[in-house]
């Protein structure tokens, strides 16, 4: 009557998370959904990038998932852009996660070979942790919050697949070495990409779309060659 | 801040893991964290004690084990083990490090009351 004195169990914490993730990552697979997880801090201009981002794209298929502690402000301005945004209230949570995303998914109904965004929670912590399913986190970092951003967050910019350098038309009013930006991004990540960009003055968005269509354009081929 | 729903997943793997193996009471739970998994240990504690409540593991002692950092050097392209994210490269003294492990949050293993 040897009772088991200990359970062996080597699970990842965030196990649960992960397979709602792999579930979503499988349905925008199969869509062939090119779907970006927009992470930063709060007051980055997230939404202001993505209202112009979704004005430039034109009639591309699209959906917008917004994370925020409350409100439905963010999804009301996304949804006066025309395209259809699911807004998802964490409440005390920091973070979105795979849970949230799925559901989320589930009401937007994506088309095939549509894009989807997914803006997290204005967070440079917490979000890094957390896959959603997405192909990749892209990190903004606005011109006004310091180079030394990305060594004091490193994790968030280490996860991130491309950074954008948010309000480049403020750098001359701000004393900031947009040079030392990038250092400091590829310090902690070497293999970042980056794009200098001002969303309302347009600047680098061109460089912006290029990168999402191209992205798309690889998630799509696959599926055609079917 | 997220420890607190680092623990919600503890405890949902904990509560599946009591059920499978039938038991009602764990008095031990050992949990692996990587350097760079960006987990506050005493955060984690504090979650733990609260969110594990109600659960097998109420009043289990947490026991947090540290794995290195480890990361590539695009200088010299090796690997190598480094106490903090900022560090430069203890071999070629470079400063672009990728991390490659140390983000690891995992349950090893939980010792049944």
């Amino acid at each position: 009557m040897s009772q088991e004195r200990l359970i062996e169990i080597e699970t990842d914490i965030l196990s649960k998370n992960d397979s709602y993730a792999h579930a979503n990552r499988a349905v925008l697979a199969g869509k062939g959904v090119f779907a970006v997880n927009l992470v930063s801090s709060p007051g980055s201009g997230k939404t202001t990038l993505l209202c112009k981002t979704i004005e430039a794209l034109g009639d591309m298929p699209l959906g917008v998932i917004e994370g925020d502690q409350q409100t439905e402000n963010d999804a009301d301005r996304i949804r006066a852009t025309g395209a259809p945004a699911v807004q998802v209230n964490t409440g005390k949570g920091c973070h979105l996660d795979g849970h949230m995303v799925g559901h989320a998914m589930e009401h937007l109904d994506l088309p095939d070979g549509a894009m989807l965004f997914i803006e997290n929670v204005g967070n440079l912590v917490c979000p890094a942790a957390f896959d959603l399913g997405e192909d990749g986190k892209v990190a903004i970092l606005s011109v006004t919050e310091g180079e030394d951003k990305p060594l004091k967050y490193p994790d968030m910019f280490t996860a991130a697949r491309l950074a954008i350098l948010n309000k480049i038309d403020l750098a001359p009013h701000c004393d900031v070495d947009l040079d030392l930006y990038e250092t400091n991004l590829r310090r902690v990540n070497p293999g970042i990409e980056i794009i200098r960009l001002s969303a309302r003055t347009g600047e680098g968005m061109a460089d912006w779309l290029a990168w999402l269509r191209a992205h798309l354009a690889d998630k799509v081929v696959p599926e055609a060659a079917q | 801040m997220h420890e607190m729903s680092l623990c919600e997943g503890m405890r949902g793997v904990i509560e599946d893991q009591a059920r499978q193996h039938n038991v009602s009471r764990i008095k031990r739970v050992r949990v692996e964290v990587g350097r760079f998994a960006g987990v506050e240990i005493n955060a984690l504690h504090f979650a733990f004690d609260v969110v594990m409540r109600g659960s097998p593991a109420e009043g289990a002692e947490l026991v947090t084990l540290e794995l290195p950092g480890r990361a590539l050097c695009y200088d010299c392209m090796k690997e190598v083990e480094i106490a903090d994210r900022l560090d430069p490269c203890p071999t070629c003294g470079g400063g672009k490090l990728m991390p490659q492990g140390g983000d690891e949050m995992r349950i090893k293993d939980l010792e049944v009351a």
